[in-house]
């Protein structure tokens, strides 16, 4: 796959334009890089000023960073745009049947389809869910798709992140701050807006509510605290929204509800959008050690009277081993072939594939099974050759633990660099709301970026950064 | 509102309170090591002793010299009062409170807590303290100015106010009270000078020099400036003015929730009780006896604050 031209989203394989990239071209060329760069700086200003940053773990200086952001948007056409729409819908709909399934009645593993110990020996699978119907029978509320695109129309999703999905505060920061400094750019290209994504959640959030909440539920959004590496999010959100943001001291069960404590007394609670993982939920249902969570706060969950989104037990759909079976799964559940492609997977489980993963490792990105944030993976093409040996080791000591991928030739967007505009590689997260009533997607996303030149890493926990992405209406 | 939020509030506006006083304290006892001939130890001592970190300071100093004093005051992270600190403190908990504050007051907020980060990274030379000093006086007058512009005149407010005069209310009653021996002629012979730099010490460190001459003209009367800055309503900084102001966004508070708390009855016996009075009595029953009661008052309403609002569980 290495051999083919990459694919550049604003030129193309070639020199010329593309469609969506024109209009911003023009705008572009007639553009003093003197002034971009202090544009530039600018932006980095605003959001320190902001405090739009993120917690570094084990850093007791530098604790707080900024990503850094590239003013030059990722453009998407409508088009384009809509056809990933329906394949994300698709998949977003695959996944909340496939989580009511497997912890129902299990059809798809009756049906031969998955593996029986895929689920239950998944260490993501949780048999407190068993029999349980969330409210509104949705189980991923918020869903963060990764997609890479590799040609015109070849897309294929990376991760699924139907657990927590984080980084939509980035985007509508990225706007905010596109629309300050460049609001001449807005009015020659007509970008969908994304701003709506606050109301939207709160009021899908709403329509998830219990029976038991009234006209108006009350909706609050949970952190771990101030120290969590994703804290600005919360509070954004929390502050977007006009909910509550609480913690697990700032609640109790009372009266059989998850309530808050309040300067008026306890206050119940009927929707929590939280952003602390199962583990630490509830510290007499899961992990007993946990100081973060409320005690008995799955037994008002399981007694229907609370919605948690997401739902505990959906962390499953996130797991590497799962994602391969993606394509059987949105076909047992939809009837219909998977409108996106996933890439082709190696388990590591099979020994035919171990032992072509240790075969053709050099070739191949190989991943944790649980892993996220660009931990524990190895990339084959750049890897030394002491990496190689360390992973031959881990995958011959625990198979089951990893997968393995050929290497995509990612496509690159511009970013602008000292000496002008230089193609690096990026990714796309979408946004998707699930309620009872339909799904939403949020025309734009997270566009993360690699900012070294040649590297695939995106994220920013490894010195990726982030850019507007914009949805054109045709 | 959360509990946690009242509590996150009252203590940003106590923590930016606190930086702003312990700044001008520090001005205070640099103006007066410059008035002065010769060794200025003791003044610099009592600065400390005001500041209320005086034991502290010795445990990690063998003498007070005036480089080590300003530079705890103004940056040790050994003194959870030193400017820094209390600022650092402030902005950490405007981002717990962050849903509860406008963008203004945050902006400014973060904006005092970088711009302090910058001034205050090395230690600061004598020839830079005044422009550092009037930086952070600055910064955290910019937090107070986006408060007031910007904010609803709700809870949030009156939690936020109740923080910012408890703090001023304790400071005002600690710089007289360190300073208490200085009043003390008045007892014996009413109307005695005081010595300048004394008188000087005392009205700075509150900056209310210029208020008191407007209000009293050239008058060096130690009764004068007991009143002025216990006493005198017109005085931003005099305890009667806090715990008064304190006392009627405590009645805000009760009218809103529809409910007399125990601090709110705590505040009004005390505004009776200790600042409806003469100056004259209040040298009657003891300054210092005074004071002591005062700030052991205003300790136990802060705490009962915590309560009667559940700012913990």
């Amino acid at each position: 796959m290495g051999d083919k031209p990459v694919f550049d989203e604003m030129t193309g394989a070639g020199d010329e334009v593309r469609g969506p990239y024109q209009a911003f071209n023009n705008w572009f060329e007639g553009e003093d890089p003197k002034d971009l760069r202090a544009k530039q700086r600018e932006a980095e200003e605003l959001f320190r000023l902001t405090g739009i940053t993120f917690n570094v773990y084990g850093r007791a200086e530098a604790e707080e960073r900024l990503i850094p952001f590239d003013i030059i948007p990722r453009i998407i056409s409508g088009h384009e745009w809509q056809r990933l729409s329906k394949g994300i819908e698709q998949r977003v709909r695959a996944l909340n049947a496939f989580l009511h399934d497997i912890y129902h009645g299990q059809e798809i593993v009756k049906a031969g389809r998955i593996p029986e110990s895929m689920i239950s020996r998944n260490e993501a699978f949780e048999p407190q869910m068993i029999g349980v119907t969330p409210p509104g029978k949705v189980y991923t509320h918020i869903v963060g798709i990764d997609l890479v695109r590799t040609g015109p129309d070849q897309f294929y999703v990376l991760e699924d992140n139907g657990r927590t999905p984080s980084g939509v505060s980035y985007m509508l920061e990225n706007r905010e701050t596109m629309l300050q400094m460049f609001p001449e750019l807005f009015a020659h290209n007509r970008v969908q807006p994304v701003q709506t994504y606050p109301m939207d959640l709160l009021q899908s959030l709403s329509e998830c509510a219990p029976a038991s909440a009234g006209e108006k539920p009350t909706v609050a959004v949970m952190t771990p605290g101030i120290f969590n590496s994703a804290f600005f999010e919360h509070a954004f959100l929390a502050d977007q929204m006009s909910v509550e943001l609480v913690e697990g001291n700032d609640l109790r069960v009372v009266d059989g509800r998850l309530a808050m404590r309040t300067t008026r007394g306890y206050k119940p609670i009927d929707v929590v959008y939280r952003r602390i993982d199962d583990a630490f939920l509830d510290p007499l249902n899961f992990n007993p050690e946990s100081a973060l969570g409320v005690p008995g706060i799955m037994d008002v969950y399981r007694s229907g009277k609370l919605t948690i989104a997401n739902a505990p037990g959906t962390g499953i759909c996130d797991d590497k081993a799962i994602y391969s079976y993606m394509p059987e799964i949105v076909e047992f559940y939809t009837g219909e072939k998977a409108l996106l492609e996933n890439v082709p997977t190696w388990r590591c489980a099979d020994p035919d594939s171990l032992a072509y993963v240790l075969d053709n490792l050099k070739d191949l990105v190989v991943k944790e099974v649980h892993g996220s944030g660009g931990y524990g993976m190895l990339i084959g093409p750049t890897a030394t050759k002491k990496d190689l040996a360390e992973f031959r080791r881990k995958l011959q000591a625990k198979p089951a633990n990893y997968i393995a991928q050929p290497t995509l030739s990612l496509s690159t967007v511009p970013i602008f660099t000292r000496a002008g505009l230089a193609p690096r590689h990026v990714d796309l997260r979408p946004f998707v709301l699930v309620s009872p009533k339909g799904i939403k997607i949020t025309p734009g996303g997270l566009t993360r970026v690699a900012l070294k030149k040649g590297s695939l890493v995106v994220n920013s926990s490894q010195g990726g950064g982030t850019k507007d992405t914009w949805v054109l209406q045709d | 509102m959360l509990g946690k939020t009242a509590n996150g509030l009252f203590w940003m506006y106590r923590s930016l309170e606190r930086a702003e006083n312990i700044g001008r304290l520090i001005e205070t006892g640099q103006r007066i090591a410059l008035t002065r001939l010769g060794s200025t130890e003791e003044e610099w001592k009592s600065v400390l002793q005001t500041s209320g970190s005086f034991e502290l300071f010795m445990q990690s100093h063998d003498e007070v010299t005036k480089e080590a004093t300003i530079d705890w005051l103004l940056r040790s992270k050994d003194n959870p009062s030193s400017v820094m600190s209390s600022i650092a403190s402030a902005r950490q908990n405007a981002r717990m409170v962050r849903t509860a504050l406008t963008t203004e007051v945050w902006e400014a907020t973060n904006a005092a807590y970088m711009a302090a980060k910058e001034g205050l990274a090395r230690r600061v030379n004598e020839r830079d303290l005044p422009a550092v000093l009037r930086l952070i006086r600055q910064r955290t007058s910019m937090v107070r100015g986006a408060t007031h512009g910007t904010m609803l005149r709700n809870d949030i407010y009156d939690f936020s106010r109740l923080g910012t005069f408890i703090e001023r209310a304790d400071n005002t009653a600690r710089i007289v009270d360190v300073k208490y021996y200085v009043l003390l002629p008045a007892v014996v012979s009413v109307g005695s000078s005081m010595d300048n730099v004394q008188w000087e010490i005392l009205l700075r460190s509150v900056s209310a020099r210029g208020g008191f001459r407007m209000a009293y003209g050239a008058s060096r009367d130690s009764r004068d400036i007991a009143q002025f800055l216990i006493l005198d309503r017109r005085m931003p900084r005099s305890l009667a003015f806090c715990i008064s102001t304190m006392r009627s966004n405590m009645e805000f508070l009760t009218s809103e929730y529809g409910q007399v708390t125990t601090s709110c009855d705590m505040l009004r016996s005390m505004e009776e009780k200790y600042l409806r009075l003469d100056i004259d009595a209040v040298f009657e029953f003891g300054l210092h006896e005074y004071l002591q009661e005062i700030q052991s008052v205003i300790a136990r309403v802060g705490r009962q604050i915590e309560i009667d609002y559940r700012f913990y569980e």
